[in-house]
Protein backbone atom coordinates (compact mmCIF):
# COMPACT_ATOMS: atom_id res chain seq x y z
CA UNK A 1 0.00 0.00 0.00
CA UNK A 2 2.74 2.47 0.61
CA UNK A 3 3.81 3.06 -2.88
CA UNK A 4 -0.27 4.42 -3.25
CA UNK A 5 -0.03 5.45 -0.09
CA UNK A 6 1.16 9.39 -0.89
CA UNK A 7 -0.76 9.38 -4.10
CA UNK A 8 -4.03 8.47 -2.57
CA UNK A 9 -3.56 10.94 0.33
CA UNK A 10 -2.44 13.79 -2.56
CA UNK A 11 -6.12 13.12 -4.52
CA UNK A 12 -8.04 12.95 -0.68
CA UNK A 13 -5.98 16.27 -0.36
CA UNK A 14 -7.40 17.57 -3.53
CA UNK A 15 -11.43 16.34 -2.79
CA UNK A 16 -11.56 17.45 0.79
CA UNK A 17 -10.24 20.75 -0.96
CA UNK A 18 -13.13 21.09 -3.14
CA UNK A 19 -15.51 20.49 -0.20
CA UNK A 20 -14.23 23.13 1.86
CA UNK A 21 -14.64 25.42 -1.15
CA UNK A 22 -18.17 24.02 -1.26
CA UNK A 23 -18.73 24.47 2.44
CA UNK A 24 -16.91 27.77 2.13
CA UNK A 25 -19.82 29.46 -0.92
CA UNK A 26 -22.61 28.11 1.30
CA UNK A 27 -21.41 29.98 3.95
CA UNK A 28 -20.59 33.43 1.73
CA UNK A 29 -24.44 32.99 0.24
CA UNK A 30 -25.62 32.48 3.50
CA UNK A 31 -23.85 35.36 4.64
CA UNK A 32 -25.26 37.84 1.75
CA UNK A 33 -28.56 36.47 1.66
CA UNK A 34 -28.88 36.19 -1.78
CA UNK A 35 -29.88 32.75 -2.28
CA UNK A 36 -33.90 31.78 -0.85
CA UNK A 37 -33.49 30.05 2.43
CA UNK A 38 -34.74 26.70 1.17
CA UNK A 39 -32.41 26.23 -1.72
CA UNK A 40 -29.82 27.55 0.31
CA UNK A 41 -30.50 24.52 2.99
CA UNK A 42 -30.78 21.75 0.13
CA UNK A 43 -27.08 22.78 -0.21
CA UNK A 44 -25.94 22.61 2.92
CA UNK A 45 -27.23 19.82 3.64
CA UNK A 46 -25.85 17.74 0.31
CA UNK A 47 -22.73 19.30 0.98
CA UNK A 48 -22.46 17.73 4.67
CA UNK A 49 -23.60 14.77 3.16
CA UNK A 50 -20.30 14.28 0.75
CA UNK A 51 -18.15 15.38 3.87
CA UNK A 52 -19.45 12.18 5.44
CA UNK A 53 -18.86 10.13 2.54
CA UNK A 54 -15.95 11.42 1.52
CA UNK A 55 -14.55 10.97 4.45
CA UNK A 56 -16.03 7.88 5.18
CA UNK A 57 -14.27 6.54 2.14
CA UNK A 58 -10.90 8.41 2.52
CA UNK A 59 -10.21 7.20 5.89
CA UNK A 60 -11.04 2.97 4.66
CA UNK A 61 -9.30 3.27 1.46
CA UNK A 62 -5.86 4.80 3.44
CA UNK A 63 -6.73 1.72 6.40
CA UNK A 64 -6.24 -0.72 3.81
CA UNK A 65 -8.23 -3.81 1.80
CA UNK A 66 -10.07 -5.32 4.85
CA UNK A 67 -11.40 -2.02 6.24
CA UNK A 68 -12.51 -0.77 2.52
CA UNK A 69 -14.10 -4.83 2.37
CA UNK A 70 -15.90 -3.89 5.38
CA UNK A 71 -17.12 -0.82 4.10
CA UNK A 72 -18.50 -1.76 1.25
CA UNK A 73 -19.96 -5.15 2.71
CA UNK A 74 -21.90 -2.22 4.88
CA UNK A 75 -22.97 -0.19 1.91
CA UNK A 76 -24.14 -3.60 -0.09
CA UNK A 77 -26.33 -4.20 3.02
CA UNK A 78 -27.85 -1.10 3.49
CA UNK A 79 -28.54 -1.14 -0.20
CA UNK A 80 -29.84 -4.33 -0.14
CA UNK A 81 -32.75 -2.93 2.86
CA UNK A 82 -33.26 -0.53 0.63
CA UNK A 83 -34.15 -2.61 -2.35
CA UNK A 84 -35.80 -5.38 -0.72
CA UNK A 85 -38.44 -3.31 0.72
CA UNK A 86 -39.51 -2.60 -2.64
CA UNK A 87 -39.75 -5.97 -4.17
CA UNK A 88 -42.29 -8.13 -4.55
CA UNK A 89 -42.34 -10.80 -1.88
CA UNK A 90 -44.15 -13.19 -0.12
CA UNK A 91 -43.93 -15.80 2.55
CA UNK A 92 -42.71 -18.48 0.80
CA UNK A 93 -39.64 -16.09 -0.10
CA UNK A 94 -38.40 -15.36 3.77
CA UNK A 95 -35.74 -18.23 3.40
CA UNK A 96 -34.32 -16.65 -0.14
CA UNK A 97 -34.86 -13.38 1.42
CA UNK A 98 -32.85 -14.15 4.83
CA UNK A 99 -30.37 -16.46 2.98
CA UNK A 100 -29.31 -13.55 0.63
CA UNK A 101 -28.86 -10.87 3.77
CA UNK A 102 -26.96 -13.63 6.03
CA UNK A 103 -25.45 -15.78 3.65
CA UNK A 104 -24.75 -14.65 -0.05
CA UNK A 105 -23.98 -10.92 0.90
CA UNK A 106 -20.75 -11.83 3.52
CA UNK A 107 -19.79 -14.68 1.43
CA UNK A 108 -19.47 -12.82 -1.44
CA UNK A 109 -17.38 -10.30 0.67
CA UNK A 110 -15.46 -13.45 1.97
CA UNK A 111 -14.26 -14.72 -1.35
CA UNK A 112 -13.49 -11.16 -3.02
CA UNK A 113 -10.77 -10.84 0.19
CA UNK A 114 -9.55 -14.22 -0.16
CA UNK A 115 -8.93 -12.97 -4.03
CA UNK A 116 -10.62 -16.17 -5.68
CA UNK A 117 -11.66 -14.34 -9.08
CA UNK A 118 -13.23 -17.64 -9.87
CA UNK A 119 -15.34 -17.33 -7.16
CA UNK A 120 -16.33 -14.24 -6.39
CA UNK A 121 -17.25 -13.39 -10.04
CA UNK A 122 -19.53 -16.61 -10.34
CA UNK A 123 -21.14 -17.04 -7.06
CA UNK A 124 -24.43 -14.94 -7.20
CA UNK A 125 -24.82 -15.38 -11.01
CA UNK A 126 -24.23 -18.99 -10.98
CA UNK A 127 -25.12 -20.27 -7.38
CA UNK A 128 -26.98 -18.02 -5.87
CA UNK A 129 -29.46 -17.85 -9.23
CA UNK A 130 -30.04 -21.30 -8.85
CA UNK A 131 -30.37 -21.82 -5.23
CA UNK A 132 -32.69 -19.53 -3.73
CA UNK A 133 -35.56 -20.32 -6.44
CA UNK A 134 -35.09 -23.66 -5.06
CA UNK A 135 -35.25 -22.19 -1.50
CA UNK A 136 -38.26 -19.99 -2.77
CA UNK A 137 -40.43 -23.31 -4.36
CA UNK A 138 -39.76 -25.55 -1.13
CA UNK A 139 -41.28 -23.27 0.77
CA UNK A 140 -44.74 -22.61 -1.74
CA UNK A 141 -44.15 -21.25 -4.50
CA UNK A 142 -47.31 -19.51 -5.19
CA UNK A 143 -48.70 -16.75 -7.13
CA UNK A 144 -46.20 -14.40 -9.57
CA UNK A 145 -43.35 -17.31 -8.86
CA UNK A 146 -41.19 -15.97 -11.69
CA UNK A 147 -41.48 -12.38 -11.21
CA UNK A 148 -40.86 -12.93 -7.62
CA UNK A 149 -37.31 -15.23 -7.89
CA UNK A 150 -36.40 -12.47 -10.49
CA UNK A 151 -36.65 -9.47 -8.62
CA UNK A 152 -34.75 -10.86 -5.55
CA UNK A 153 -32.11 -11.76 -8.25
CA UNK A 154 -31.82 -8.50 -9.58
CA UNK A 155 -31.71 -6.92 -6.02
CA UNK A 156 -28.40 -9.38 -5.46
CA UNK A 157 -26.48 -8.57 -8.51
CA UNK A 158 -27.02 -4.65 -8.24
CA UNK A 159 -26.58 -4.22 -4.78
CA UNK A 160 -23.79 -7.31 -3.70
CA UNK A 161 -22.11 -8.26 -6.82
CA UNK A 162 -22.40 -5.12 -8.62
CA UNK A 163 -20.80 -3.08 -5.48
CA UNK A 164 -18.57 -5.89 -4.65
CA UNK A 165 -16.38 -5.17 -7.99
CA UNK A 166 -15.69 -2.09 -5.97
CA UNK A 167 -13.94 -3.14 -3.62
CA UNK A 168 -12.78 -6.31 -5.99
CA UNK A 169 -10.16 -3.57 -7.33
CA UNK A 170 -8.25 -4.44 -4.68
CA UNK A 171 -7.14 -8.17 -6.00
CA UNK A 172 -6.92 -7.77 -9.63
CA UNK A 173 -2.86 -9.07 -10.22
CA UNK A 174 -1.94 -5.56 -12.24
CA UNK A 175 1.83 -6.35 -11.81
CA UNK A 176 3.74 -3.95 -10.42
CA UNK A 177 0.91 -1.62 -10.54
CA UNK A 178 -1.08 -4.09 -7.85
CA UNK A 179 0.60 -2.21 -4.85
CA UNK A 180 -1.07 0.48 -5.93
CA UNK A 181 -4.68 -0.52 -6.91
CA UNK A 182 -6.24 1.55 -4.13
CA UNK A 183 -5.97 4.36 -6.44
CA UNK A 184 -8.56 2.74 -8.76
CA UNK A 185 -11.56 3.13 -6.46
CA UNK A 186 -10.67 6.68 -6.21
CA UNK A 187 -10.87 7.14 -9.47
CA UNK A 188 -13.93 5.12 -10.57
CA UNK A 189 -15.72 6.79 -7.78
CA UNK A 190 -13.95 10.16 -8.20
CA UNK A 191 -14.92 10.33 -12.03
CA UNK A 192 -18.59 8.68 -11.84
CA UNK A 193 -20.04 10.66 -9.09
CA UNK A 194 -17.96 14.30 -10.65
CA UNK A 195 -19.77 13.19 -13.64
CA UNK A 196 -22.83 12.56 -11.99
CA UNK A 197 -22.67 16.03 -10.47
CA UNK A 198 -21.45 18.39 -13.70
CA UNK A 199 -24.80 16.39 -15.48
CA UNK A 200 -27.32 18.03 -12.52
CA UNK A 201 -25.57 21.63 -12.73
CA UNK A 202 -25.05 21.55 -16.62
CA UNK A 203 -28.75 20.17 -17.08
CA UNK A 204 -29.99 22.62 -14.93
CA UNK A 205 -28.44 25.46 -16.74
CA UNK A 206 -28.64 24.57 -20.15
CA UNK A 207 -30.95 21.49 -19.87
CA UNK A 208 -33.23 21.31 -23.07
CA UNK A 209 -33.76 17.66 -24.48
CA UNK A 210 -34.84 15.18 -21.69
CA UNK A 211 -33.10 11.51 -21.86
CA UNK A 212 -36.00 9.77 -20.72
CA UNK A 213 -39.18 12.65 -20.13
CA UNK A 214 -41.35 10.10 -17.90
CA UNK A 215 -39.18 9.03 -15.57
CA UNK A 216 -35.75 11.72 -14.66
CA UNK A 217 -35.08 15.71 -15.29
CA UNK A 218 -31.68 14.19 -16.73
CA UNK A 219 -31.08 15.86 -19.97
CA UNK A 220 -28.73 15.10 -23.31
CA UNK A 221 -27.29 18.54 -22.75
CA UNK A 222 -26.37 17.40 -19.26
CA UNK A 223 -25.19 14.27 -20.02
CA UNK A 224 -23.12 15.56 -22.53
CA UNK A 225 -21.15 17.88 -20.46
CA UNK A 226 -21.15 15.15 -17.61
CA UNK A 227 -19.14 12.69 -20.21
CA UNK A 228 -16.96 15.53 -21.26
CA UNK A 229 -15.77 16.58 -17.62
CA UNK A 230 -15.80 12.88 -16.64
CA UNK A 231 -13.00 12.22 -19.35
CA UNK A 232 -11.04 15.52 -18.18
CA UNK A 233 -10.90 13.86 -14.93
CA UNK A 234 -10.17 11.01 -15.78
CA UNK A 235 -7.29 12.16 -18.00
CA UNK A 236 -6.14 14.87 -15.74
CA UNK A 237 -5.60 11.95 -13.06
CA UNK A 238 -4.49 9.57 -15.27
CA UNK A 239 -1.02 9.82 -12.78
CA UNK A 240 -2.93 7.49 -10.53
CA UNK A 241 -3.59 4.81 -12.83
CA UNK A 242 -2.27 2.02 -15.13
CA UNK A 243 -4.13 3.25 -17.84
CA UNK A 244 -2.00 5.92 -19.73
CA UNK A 245 -3.78 9.68 -20.16
CA UNK A 246 -5.62 7.83 -23.50
CA UNK A 247 -6.11 5.02 -22.07
CA UNK A 248 -7.50 6.79 -18.75
CA UNK A 249 -9.54 9.20 -20.21
CA UNK A 250 -11.89 6.54 -22.24
CA UNK A 251 -12.03 4.32 -18.77
CA UNK A 252 -13.62 7.53 -17.01
CA UNK A 253 -15.83 8.17 -19.98
CA UNK A 254 -17.23 3.98 -20.37
CA UNK A 255 -17.63 4.29 -16.71
CA UNK A 256 -19.41 7.54 -16.55
CA UNK A 257 -22.23 6.45 -19.34
CA UNK A 258 -22.50 3.29 -18.23
CA UNK A 259 -23.15 4.94 -14.78
CA UNK A 260 -25.54 7.22 -16.38
CA UNK A 261 -27.36 4.35 -18.22
CA UNK A 262 -27.17 2.32 -14.49
CA UNK A 263 -29.17 5.52 -12.51
CA UNK A 264 -32.28 5.85 -15.28
CA UNK A 265 -32.66 2.73 -14.99
CA UNK A 266 -32.82 2.39 -11.63
CA UNK A 267 -35.21 6.07 -11.66
CA UNK A 268 -37.35 3.80 -14.06
CA UNK A 269 -37.25 0.97 -10.93
CA UNK A 270 -38.62 3.96 -8.00
CA UNK A 271 -40.75 5.37 -10.93
CA UNK A 272 -43.03 1.79 -11.66
CA UNK A 273 -42.96 1.31 -7.66
CA UNK A 274 -44.00 5.28 -6.88
CA UNK A 275 -41.43 6.31 -4.57
CA UNK A 276 -39.05 9.29 -5.19
CA UNK A 277 -36.17 7.89 -2.92
CA UNK A 278 -34.94 4.58 -2.27
CA UNK A 279 -33.94 5.60 1.46
CA UNK A 280 -33.26 8.17 3.71
CA UNK A 281 -30.05 7.29 5.48
CA UNK A 282 -28.26 10.21 3.19
CA UNK A 283 -29.90 13.44 4.52
CA UNK A 284 -30.75 15.62 1.62
CA UNK A 285 -29.66 12.73 -1.14
CA UNK A 286 -32.29 9.72 0.03
CA UNK A 287 -30.51 6.29 0.07
CA UNK A 288 -27.52 4.28 -0.65
CA UNK A 289 -28.80 3.37 -3.85
CA UNK A 290 -29.88 6.90 -4.98
CA UNK A 291 -26.36 8.04 -4.18
CA UNK A 292 -24.29 4.51 -5.44
CA UNK A 293 -26.57 3.56 -8.19
CA UNK A 294 -24.02 4.96 -10.99
CA UNK A 295 -21.25 3.55 -9.23
CA UNK A 296 -23.00 -0.22 -8.77
CA UNK A 297 -23.45 -0.10 -12.64
CA UNK A 298 -20.41 1.00 -13.54
CA UNK A 299 -18.28 -1.25 -10.95
CA UNK A 300 -18.30 -4.44 -12.60
CA UNK A 301 -17.84 -3.08 -16.09
CA UNK A 302 -14.42 -0.65 -14.72
CA UNK A 303 -13.61 -4.58 -13.46
CA UNK A 304 -13.65 -6.70 -16.42
CA UNK A 305 -12.24 -4.05 -18.90
CA UNK A 306 -9.49 -3.17 -16.23
CA UNK A 307 -9.15 -7.12 -15.57
CA UNK A 308 -9.11 -7.32 -19.90
CA UNK A 309 -6.66 -5.04 -21.04
CA UNK A 310 -3.89 -4.36 -18.13
CA UNK A 311 -4.01 -7.74 -16.27
CA UNK B 1 -28.72 -4.21 39.17
CA UNK B 2 -31.86 -5.22 36.96
CA UNK B 3 -32.48 -1.50 36.22
CA UNK B 4 -28.92 -1.08 34.56
CA UNK B 5 -29.19 -4.38 33.17
CA UNK B 6 -32.60 -3.33 31.61
CA UNK B 7 -31.22 0.27 30.36
CA UNK B 8 -28.44 -1.87 28.50
CA UNK B 9 -30.65 -4.50 26.87
CA UNK B 10 -32.80 -2.09 25.41
CA UNK B 11 -29.83 0.24 23.84
CA UNK B 12 -29.08 -3.18 22.61
CA UNK B 13 -32.91 -3.47 21.25
CA UNK B 14 -32.31 -0.05 19.74
CA UNK B 15 -29.61 -0.33 17.81
CA UNK B 16 -30.90 -4.14 16.51
CA UNK B 17 -34.18 -2.52 15.69
CA UNK B 18 -32.32 0.42 13.57
CA UNK B 19 -29.89 -2.25 11.79
CA UNK B 20 -33.05 -4.43 10.87
CA UNK B 21 -35.38 -1.62 9.96
CA UNK B 22 -33.48 1.75 9.54
CA UNK B 23 -36.28 2.90 11.20
CA UNK B 24 -37.57 6.12 10.58
CA UNK B 25 -39.67 8.35 12.50
CA UNK B 26 -41.97 10.89 10.17
CA UNK B 27 -43.71 13.99 12.45
CA UNK B 28 -46.92 14.68 10.00
CA UNK B 29 -49.17 16.98 11.51
CA UNK B 30 -47.34 16.62 14.54
CA UNK B 31 -44.38 17.35 16.45
CA UNK B 32 -42.32 14.99 18.98
CA UNK B 33 -42.68 17.18 22.19
CA UNK B 34 -43.14 15.67 26.30
CA UNK B 35 -47.02 15.87 26.45
CA UNK B 36 -48.80 12.90 27.77
CA UNK B 37 -50.20 11.17 24.72
CA UNK B 38 -51.47 8.02 24.13
CA UNK B 39 -49.82 6.95 21.00
CA UNK B 40 -52.50 4.34 19.10
CA UNK B 41 -51.20 1.89 16.23
CA UNK B 42 -51.71 -0.30 13.78
CA UNK B 43 -50.83 -3.67 14.78
CA UNK B 44 -49.52 -6.44 12.45
CA UNK B 45 -46.37 -7.96 14.00
CA UNK B 46 -44.89 -8.37 17.51
CA UNK B 47 -42.52 -5.85 16.40
CA UNK B 48 -44.77 -2.88 16.01
CA UNK B 49 -44.03 -2.13 20.01
CA UNK B 50 -40.42 -2.34 20.08
CA UNK B 51 -40.58 -0.41 16.69
CA UNK B 52 -42.53 2.92 17.54
CA UNK B 53 -40.35 2.66 20.91
CA UNK B 54 -37.25 2.74 19.02
CA UNK B 55 -37.90 5.68 17.17
CA UNK B 56 -39.62 8.06 19.52
CA UNK B 57 -36.55 10.18 20.78
CA UNK B 58 -34.79 8.92 23.76
CA UNK B 59 -36.71 11.85 26.24
CA UNK B 60 -39.66 10.79 24.91
CA UNK B 61 -38.99 7.06 25.19
CA UNK B 62 -38.45 7.23 28.96
CA UNK B 63 -41.37 8.37 29.91
CA UNK B 64 -43.83 5.90 27.04
CA UNK B 65 -45.17 2.55 27.92
CA UNK B 66 -46.77 -0.18 26.20
CA UNK B 67 -50.31 -1.30 26.94
CA UNK B 68 -49.46 -5.10 26.55
CA UNK B 69 -51.22 -8.09 26.98
CA UNK B 70 -50.30 -9.91 30.43
CA UNK B 71 -50.33 -13.12 28.95
CA UNK B 72 -48.07 -12.81 26.35
CA UNK B 73 -45.79 -10.80 28.41
CA UNK B 74 -45.29 -12.73 31.66
CA UNK B 75 -45.50 -16.51 29.37
CA UNK B 76 -41.77 -16.78 30.11
CA UNK B 77 -38.54 -15.29 32.24
CA UNK B 78 -37.19 -13.34 30.00
CA UNK B 79 -40.51 -11.52 27.98
CA UNK B 80 -40.99 -10.97 31.87
CA UNK B 81 -37.79 -9.10 32.10
CA UNK B 82 -38.14 -7.24 28.69
CA UNK B 83 -41.90 -6.43 29.09
CA UNK B 84 -41.62 -5.44 32.79
CA UNK B 85 -38.42 -4.32 33.10
CA UNK B 86 -37.37 -2.62 29.34
CA UNK B 87 -40.36 -1.51 28.10
CA UNK B 88 -42.10 -0.93 31.94
CA UNK B 89 -45.49 -1.98 30.48
CA UNK B 90 -48.98 -1.22 31.17
CA UNK B 91 -50.07 -5.49 31.40
CA UNK B 92 -53.53 -6.05 30.91
CA UNK B 93 -55.27 -9.21 31.40
CA UNK B 94 -57.45 -9.67 27.67
CA UNK B 95 -59.39 -12.12 29.46
CA UNK B 96 -61.83 -10.31 31.07
CA UNK B 97 -62.75 -13.76 33.30
CA UNK B 98 -59.31 -13.32 35.07
CA UNK B 99 -59.23 -9.73 35.92
CA UNK B 100 -58.09 -8.40 39.29
CA UNK B 101 -57.58 -5.20 37.73
CA UNK B 102 -59.90 -2.64 35.56
CA UNK B 103 -57.17 -2.58 32.25
CA UNK B 104 -58.89 1.26 32.12
CA UNK B 105 -58.25 2.42 35.46
CA UNK B 106 -54.65 0.86 35.13
CA UNK B 107 -54.19 2.88 31.92
CA UNK B 108 -55.67 5.94 33.39
CA UNK B 109 -53.07 5.40 36.93
CA UNK B 110 -50.05 5.31 34.40
CA UNK B 111 -50.95 8.88 32.36
CA UNK B 112 -51.65 10.10 35.99
CA UNK B 113 -47.79 9.40 36.87
CA UNK B 114 -46.93 11.41 33.74
CA UNK B 115 -46.54 8.75 31.54
CA UNK B 116 -47.48 8.50 27.83
CA UNK B 117 -48.86 5.13 26.21
CA UNK B 118 -48.26 2.93 23.15
CA UNK B 119 -51.88 1.21 22.47
CA UNK B 120 -52.99 -1.09 19.89
CA UNK B 121 -57.00 -0.81 19.75
CA UNK B 122 -57.23 -3.35 17.17
CA UNK B 123 -57.10 -5.66 20.64
CA UNK B 124 -54.83 -7.85 18.23
CA UNK B 125 -52.26 -8.63 15.42
CA UNK B 126 -53.84 -8.02 12.33
CA UNK B 127 -53.79 -10.88 9.46
CA UNK B 128 -56.10 -10.52 7.13
CA UNK B 129 -55.89 -7.65 4.23
CA UNK B 130 -57.68 -5.38 5.52
CA UNK B 131 -55.11 -2.42 6.72
CA UNK B 132 -57.07 -1.94 10.07
CA UNK B 133 -59.30 -4.47 12.21
CA UNK B 134 -62.38 -2.77 14.19
CA UNK B 135 -61.36 -1.04 16.97
CA UNK B 136 -61.95 -2.40 20.43
CA UNK B 137 -63.69 -0.04 23.26
CA UNK B 138 -60.45 0.31 25.07
CA UNK B 139 -59.22 3.94 23.23
CA UNK B 140 -63.04 5.45 23.90
CA UNK B 141 -63.16 4.19 27.30
CA UNK B 142 -60.05 6.39 28.65
CA UNK B 143 -60.72 8.67 25.95
CA UNK B 144 -63.40 9.61 28.07
CA UNK B 145 -61.62 9.13 31.29
CA UNK B 146 -58.78 11.76 30.43
CA UNK B 147 -59.96 13.39 27.20
CA UNK B 148 -57.25 15.94 28.11
CA UNK B 149 -55.00 13.89 26.68
CA UNK B 150 -53.69 13.70 22.82
CA UNK B 151 -54.55 10.68 21.09
CA UNK B 152 -51.63 10.40 18.44
CA UNK B 153 -52.87 8.53 15.77
CA UNK B 154 -49.16 5.79 14.62
CA UNK B 155 -49.07 4.23 11.79
CA UNK B 156 -46.58 1.20 11.21
CA UNK B 157 -45.26 0.89 7.66
CA UNK B 158 -43.93 -2.40 6.37
CA UNK B 159 -42.91 -4.32 9.50
CA UNK B 160 -45.17 -7.62 8.70
CA UNK B 161 -42.88 -8.40 5.83
CA UNK B 162 -39.68 -8.08 8.31
CA UNK B 163 -40.88 -11.17 10.39
CA UNK B 164 -44.22 -13.01 8.89
CA UNK B 165 -46.09 -14.95 11.39
CA UNK B 166 -44.09 -17.97 12.64
CA UNK B 167 -40.70 -16.91 11.16
CA UNK B 168 -37.81 -16.83 13.49
CA UNK B 169 -35.15 -15.01 11.76
CA UNK B 170 -35.69 -11.54 10.86
CA UNK B 171 -35.40 -10.20 7.10
CA UNK B 172 -33.77 -6.70 7.07
CA UNK B 173 -36.40 -4.15 5.32
CA UNK B 174 -37.14 -0.46 5.72
CA UNK B 175 -39.82 0.99 7.97
CA UNK B 176 -41.05 3.66 9.22
CA UNK B 177 -43.43 5.40 12.31
CA UNK B 178 -46.18 7.64 10.79
CA UNK B 179 -47.47 10.09 13.45
CA UNK B 180 -50.37 12.53 12.55
CA UNK B 181 -52.32 14.89 14.03
CA UNK B 182 -53.63 14.42 17.44
CA UNK B 183 -57.39 13.28 18.08
CA UNK B 184 -59.66 13.83 21.21
CA UNK B 185 -62.81 13.02 21.82
CA UNK B 186 -65.73 14.98 21.25
CA UNK B 187 -68.21 16.49 23.63
CA UNK B 188 -71.04 14.45 22.97
CA UNK B 189 -69.83 11.70 20.51
CA UNK B 190 -71.19 8.21 20.26
CA UNK B 191 -68.36 5.31 20.46
CA UNK B 192 -69.32 4.60 16.86
CA UNK B 193 -68.48 7.83 15.98
CA UNK B 194 -65.57 8.35 17.96
CA UNK B 195 -63.97 4.81 16.70
CA UNK B 196 -64.80 5.33 13.05
CA UNK B 197 -62.76 8.61 13.31
CA UNK B 198 -60.08 7.33 15.14
CA UNK B 199 -59.90 4.39 12.55
CA UNK B 200 -59.70 7.02 9.86
CA UNK B 201 -57.19 9.18 10.95
CA UNK B 202 -55.03 5.91 11.22
CA UNK B 203 -55.88 5.28 8.07
CA UNK B 204 -55.03 8.62 6.28
CA UNK B 205 -51.49 8.08 7.48
CA UNK B 206 -50.84 4.92 5.61
CA UNK B 207 -48.62 5.51 2.04
CA UNK B 208 -50.38 5.58 -1.20
CA UNK B 209 -53.52 5.85 1.20
CA UNK B 210 -55.24 8.08 -2.02
CA UNK B 211 -54.34 5.07 -4.44
CA UNK B 212 -56.63 2.64 -2.87
CA UNK B 213 -58.57 4.25 -0.33
CA UNK B 214 -61.41 6.17 0.06
CA UNK B 215 -60.74 8.62 2.36
CA UNK B 216 -63.87 9.71 4.14
CA UNK B 217 -64.07 13.71 3.95
CA UNK B 218 -64.79 15.92 7.02
CA UNK B 219 -63.90 13.38 9.95
CA UNK B 220 -60.24 13.45 10.55
CA UNK B 221 -59.71 15.87 13.22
Amino acid sequence: MSAGADDLTLIIGGVLGLLLLATLIGEALRMRGVASRQTLDIYITRVNSWWVMAVTLSVALLLGKVVTLMLFAFCSFAALREFMTLTHKTRADHWALVASFYVVLPVQYVLVWWGQEGLFTSFIPVYAFLLLPILSMMRGAGASFLARISETQWALMICVFCASHVPALLVIDLGEYSARSVLLIAFLVLVVQLGDLMVYFAGRRIGRHRVAPSISPKSWEGVACGAVFAALIGASVAWITPFGTAGAALMALISFLIGTGGALVLDAIKKDRGVTNWGHIIPGQGGIVDQLDSVFFAAPVFFYVTRFFWA
Amino acid sequence: MIRILATISGQFLVLFARFITAARAEWRGTEPVRRRRIYYANHTSNADMPLIWTVLPPVLRRETRPVAAADYWLKTKLRAFAGRDIFKAVLIDRRAEHRTEDPIAAMAAALDEGSSLILFPEGGRNMGEEPLLPFKAGLYNIAQLRPEVDLVPTWVENISNIMPKGEIIPVPLSCSVIFGAPIHLREGESIEAFLERAADALRTLRPNASTDYSVSTGQTG
